[in-house]
């Protein structure tokens, strides 16, 4: 067995792109959840919120503070133990939550960054012709936020879909569960996980294409 | 008519503005003067309630407003009647000079977007910027981005423009350029408070050259009889050292 089973390789290409759509799923929905949930805490930690913003800080620093796979098996092993109404959890819901948490503490972050960089006096010009705050947030700070934010989020989304292999040890059969199982069987390990690595990064790159032309689009008119 | 009473406004234990009290007919041009620190500029993000005065009435044409009572309401009624121009131009970085310009009527005064762009673009022409319409304010000089922050006053249609410094942040070269739209403004009869060092703008425009400091109006009256014959010790201190010229 000097040489790469390339015929193995080929037949093994659309068994496993058949679990793509899961493993994309799994990641649109965390990045959607997360989304949703980081802008909430950016507002939070950008307007200060008494109460809300220590705990914010706290929430941001563990799930920071702690690798991903930990709270992943937190949620799925660990919490249904303590609270009785989450034995029911599976492994797809305990991964779109470990992901949703995790991502929008680091997400929550480059959002308050991005909203607090916009430059101060424009918030002031923006008052000053009599635009009320929620105005002055939609048409003046939030489109330029957004544009630093993307690219960043673009990251993170990235890194998401590579963190959604982590599911299989939750028992999820998706690209990475199937990857295993087609290994298990075929004794072909180098072949089956090659595979799997070139699928995952065809993927990234293709993101990273689309996000290299949304970045061009986003900045076109900022350029001099 | 623009009538300040007794305006007051305390940053912690330090009184900025100590009782200002400025009368401003339609159509006059006042210059303020005076030396740094002295609540120049807090005086006009007051008038515009940038600051939250502490203690005065504001008469800004028909809305009349007790500072401290001031709601939410008056606050932006008085921000209505009241234009700014910034220092350092504050524009609307996602917005074209167009944009910039209509963004007031459109948000604010709720007209419909042609309606805005087209008097936008009658302003863009008025300040010499038709060909920039569509340039985003990266791409404009400093000159012409604090005509767009002019035109985008202008468009306010405001009892009056507040000038912050407007041709401080500017290299030498776009000077003129703002101070000619600046007395083109002052032709037509715009109303205008002016907060600057360029003493020659303020002997050539100024309807009344206002001095001020340490928070109070120490002394105005006509440039001519300002800087010719200043009453204030003060004020005779402060113009030796910005006019080389002036008498001892
Ligand atoms: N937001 C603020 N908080 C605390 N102090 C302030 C604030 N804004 C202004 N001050 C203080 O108020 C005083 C008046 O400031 P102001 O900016 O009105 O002066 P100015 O006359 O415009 O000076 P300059 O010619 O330097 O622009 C200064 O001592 C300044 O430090
Ligand atoms: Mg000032």
């Amino acid at each position: 067995m000097s040489v790469l089973d390339l015929d193995y390789m080929l037949g093994l290409v659309p068994i496993l792109l058949s679990y793509l759509p899961l493993t994309l799923a799994m990641a649109a929905a965390g990045m959607v959840l997360a989304l949703a949930l980081a802008c909430g805490l950016a507002v939070i930690r950008v307007l200060k919120i008494p109460g809300l913003n220590a705990a914010t800080l706290l929430f941001i620093s563990f799930f920071r503070g702690t690798p991903l796979l930990v709270q992943l098996f937190l949620f799925y092993y660990g919490l249904p133990q303590v609270l009785s109404f989450l034995t029911q959890i599976g492994g797809i819901t305990a991964t779109i939550m470990g992901l949703t948490l995790h991502f929008s503490a680091y997400m929550a972050e480059s959002i308050r960054a991005a909203i607090v960089g916009v430059d101060r006096s424009q918030t002031e010009a923006a008052l000053s012709i009599g635009m009320t705050n929620g105005q002055l947030m939609r048409r003046i700070v939030l489109p330029q936020a957004t544009r630093v934010a993307v690219p960043t989020l673009m990251n993170y989304f990235i890194d998401m879909i590579k963190a959604t292999s982590l599911a299989f040890t939750l028992g999820v059969t998706e690209l990475m569960g199937a990857t295993q199982k087609e290994a298990a069987g075929s004794f072909l390990y180098f072949e089956a996980f090659i595979t799997v690595a070139v699928i995952y990064w065809g993927i990234v790159e293709l993101l990273a294409w689309c996000q290299r032309r949304l970045e061009h689009r986003l900045n076109e008119a900022y350029r001099r | 008519m623009i009538k300040v009473h007794q305006l007051v406004k305390r940053f912690g234990d330090s009184t900025v503005l100590d009782g200002i009290d400025l009368e401003i007919e339609r159509g006059e041009i006042i210059v303020v003067i005076g030396p740094s620190g002295t609540g120049k500029s807090t005086l006009l993000r007051c008038l515009n309630f940038l600051e939250r005065p502490d203690a005065g009435r504001l008469t800004l044409g028909d809305l009349e407003v007790d500072v401290i009572r001031a709601s939410r309401a008056d606050i932006l009624a008085a921000r209505r009647r009241t234009a700014f121009v910034f220092q350092n131009y504050a524009l609307f970085a996602n917005k074209t000079a167009l944009e910039n310009i209509a963004e007031g009527l459109i948000v604010v005064n709720r007209w419909p977007r042609e309606k805005a762009h087209a008097r936008a673009r009658e302003i863009l022409e008025r300040i010499g910027l038709a060909d920039k319409a569509d340039a985003y304010p990266a791409s404009l000089s400093g000159g012409q981005q604090q005509r767009v922050g002019i035109g985008r006053a202008m468009a306010a249609q405001a009892e009056v423009i507040l000038f912050d410094e407007p041709t401080s942040s500017l290299d030498p070269e776009w000077v003129e350029e703002v101070l000619g739209l600046m007395k083109q403004l002052a032709a037509e009869r715009q109303t205008m408070l002016v907060v600057t060092h360029e003493m020659a703008f303020a002997r050539d425009v100024a309807d009344r050259v206002v001095f001020m400091e340490g928070g109070r109006i120490v002394e105005q009256g006509p440039p001519s009889r300002l800087f010719q014959a200043p009453e204030d010790p003060r004020t005779r201190d402060f113009l030796r050292k910005v006019l080389p010229d002036a008498p001892a």
